[in-house]
């Protein structure tokens, strides 16, 4: 039963929206599959939100090591949740101005905003700046010429990286846009370069993962592949 | 007094030629517009076709405006260009009439008067979208492939498969995880369990569940999604059980941590950094985290082994980590680390459809190449159908 029933909802839920896209007077039925997954992933965040709590409660209950990062995560989730749910410094809509909750959450000024602009956002944008030291780190690895394949790689990197910038184009600018050897002008092979070989390469993996996507699908609809429900 | 008239009659001829000197006649207008309902469509449909204007070569192009039942006026929906007859207009509800106008326009904005249909008309909704059939047919004949090659396999037929070097590596993975005394980490992506990459990714963190509670390592699963978190559970659970260690199975050691993409790779890079994890799996759907874990899981010294369908992320997973598994590998990890026939089948279907692909694609371009040799209209024609009807 435990497994049957995720099956059958798996299956009807997958076949409706197959339908849905084939047939047109079932496409409201694919629309309300979808809303369904809504519904239950909005649930699921009281359960991730219970499970934060739990885990990080616990870490500094026992004082594992590391347990003030847990506090920080403690401190810093109750702190937007009280802020954000109660609206607190948000003023009434002008629609509805008798009602004390009638803002929006994100009013500018508010602690929400405040946390969110200030707090959050900077954050995120500094995890993400990360990126461009560990692009340079990965591509000094990658770069290495220490067979054909990569000396290939890192030519062919070269030639795009270069074209990318006025340097590079400035560089074979004295080839006239217009001779036979125009091909040659960097910016010239970067384009080509990125519109044959790389789109080829890219089409290939393409059409491998959409055929992948068909075969799991049709397998876990149909019930053959149930290891996402812990059967091997 | 002669003079007099003459001088009054000419200013009073340049006052009224002048300024239509000045203005352009607007084009003839286009004639015997016709709208009708787009057969085998959803309802959303309708194709539209007028007799050119009779200045069409000079003309900027045609437009066409459309107007709902209660709408007060007509919106415009296109601009086309010259010579064109014909246009489907799109989007429309099923429920709903429209009236339709087609105008020249001149190349100085100058509009004819308006063709207007004759009667309102309501797009009918049909029973199946026919603009489709192409996409079923190919998708039967696929799924068929995989249903026929699973019945194969049931029946003991023997399939070949190649070795697919990053599966084989999970158990040497999980293997020095155990010898190190660390832990494995498995993330299972970003996206939630409504995507057939993290279904895939589950796939696989079964059989490394599995391993590692042979093995007796650590598993951790940080999640961040709650749904794939108790999804993740199931799986590690069952693997345990099947192993014949339930009483292992630790709940805490597959948790959720943010739905915040960079807030997730913030803690995972400090887990990395604390924990030192020996084996690092990344399977499932990622985006810009990609290369930001994969180098932090290479500056721990972990053995990393990716999986994903995002073609964008694959040159970092490929630079950064041990093993990549690229597209339909990880697809087929399942069927591959299973071993069940079944399973095995359904990757003896998907070369057919890969099959069908390459003769397609050689197909698609000799008959292109044929078409501008020869000159031939049949064969382009051909390609047309194909191009525009078959892959549309």
């Amino acid at each position: 039963m435990k497994r049957s029933v995720p099956l059958l909802i798996t299956a009807l839920g997958g076949f409706v929206l197959i339908a849905a896209y084939f047939i047109p007077y079932t496409q409201s039925w694919g629309e309300s599959v979808a809303v369904w997954f809504d519904i239950l992933a909005s649930i699921a965040f009281i359960l991730g939100g219970g499970n934060l709590l739990k885990l990080h409660l616990k870490k500094v209950y026992d004082q594992v090591p590391g347990w003030g990062y847990s506090l920080i995560v403690l401190v810093a989730f109750l702190l937007t949740l009280t802020v954000g749910l109660g609206k607190m410094g948000v003023q009434p809509s002008a629609q509805f101005t008798d009602f004390a909750w009638s803002g929006h959450y994100r009013e500018i000024g508010s602690p929400f905003w405040f946390l969110y602009q200030y707090g959050f956002q900077p954050l995120t944008a500094t995890m993400f700046a990360l990126l461009a030291f560990y692009i340079a780190s990965a591509a000094f690895r990658a770069f290495r010429a220490k067979n054909l394949e990569a000396v290939l790689l890192l030519g062919t990197a070269f030639i795009i990286l270069l074209g990318r910038t006025f340097a590079g184009v400035a560089l074979t600018g004295w080839i006239p846009p217009d001779s036979a050897f125009s091909g040659l002008r960097v910016e010239n092979l970067t384009v080509y370069i990125m519109s044959v070989f790389n789109t080829i390469g890219n089409r290939a993996i393409m059409i491998g993962i959409a055929l992948g996507i068909v075969s799991v699908s049709l397998k876990v609809l149909l019930g053959v592949d149930r290891s996402y429900l812990g059967k091997e | 007094m002669r003079g007099h008239f003459t001088l009054a009659v000419v200013c009073g001829l340049g006052v009224l030629v002048l300024p239509a000197a000045g203005q352009t006649p607007a084009p003839a207008a286009p004639t015997e517009l016709t709208a009708a309902d787009r057969p085998w469509d959803n309802g959303t449909r309708i194709d539209l076709s007028w007799s050119l204007s009779s200045d069409d070569a000079a003309l900027q192009g045609y437009i066409i405006r459309r107007r709902a039942g209660e709408d007060p006026e007509f919106a415009r929906v296109d601009l086309v260009g010259p010579g064109t007859s014909q246009f489907t207009v799109t989007d429309l509800s099923p429920e709903e009439t429209y009236l339709f106008q087609v105008a020249a326009i001149a190349q100085d904005n100058t509009e004819s008067l308006p063709a207007l249909t004759n009667a309102p008309i309501t797009p009918s909704m049909e029973w199946f979208d026919g603009t489709r059939v192409w996409f079923l047919l190919t998708l039967v004949i696929f799924c068929g492939a995989v249903v026929v090659f699973i019945g194969r396999a049931r029946k003991g037929a023997t399939l070949k498969l190649r070795k697919i070097a990053g599966l084989e590596a999970v158990d040497e993975a999980v293997g020095r995880a155990t010898e190190m005394g660390r832990s494995c980490l498995f993330i299972p992506g970003i996206a939630d369990i409504n995507d057939i990459q993290t279904i895939a990714a589950m796939n696989i963190l079964g059989r490394v569940a599995r391993t590692a509670t042979e093995y007796d390592a650590k598993l951790e699963v940080p999640t961040s999604k709650s749904l794939v978190m108790t999804m993740a559970r199931e799986t590690v659970q069952t693997a345990f059980l099947s192993a014949g260690r339930p009483d292992a199975f630790n709940p805490d050691a597959i948790y959720y941590v943010t739905d915040e993409q960079f807030g997730y790779v913030a803690y995972l890079q400090g887990m990395m950094v604390r924990e030192k994890p020996a084996a690092c799996f990344y399977m499932g759907s990622f985006y810009a985290e990609s290369l930001i874990l994969a180098e932090m899981g290479n500056a721990v010294g972990a053995i990393q082994i990716a999986g994903t369908a995002q073609p964008a992320q694959l040159p970092f997973f490929v630079a950064a980590c041990d093993y990549t598994l690229i597209g339909e590998e990880f697809f087929a990890a399942s069927a591959y680390l299973s071993g069940e026939p079944d399973q095995l089948g359904s990757l003896k279907g998907q070369d057919v459809g890969k099959l069908i692909v390459a003769a397609g694609i050689v197909g698609g371009v000799l008959a292109s190449t044929l078409a501008v040799v020869t000159g031939s209209s049949l064969i382009q024609s051909l390609v047309d159908f194909f191009m525009e009807t078959m892959l549309s």
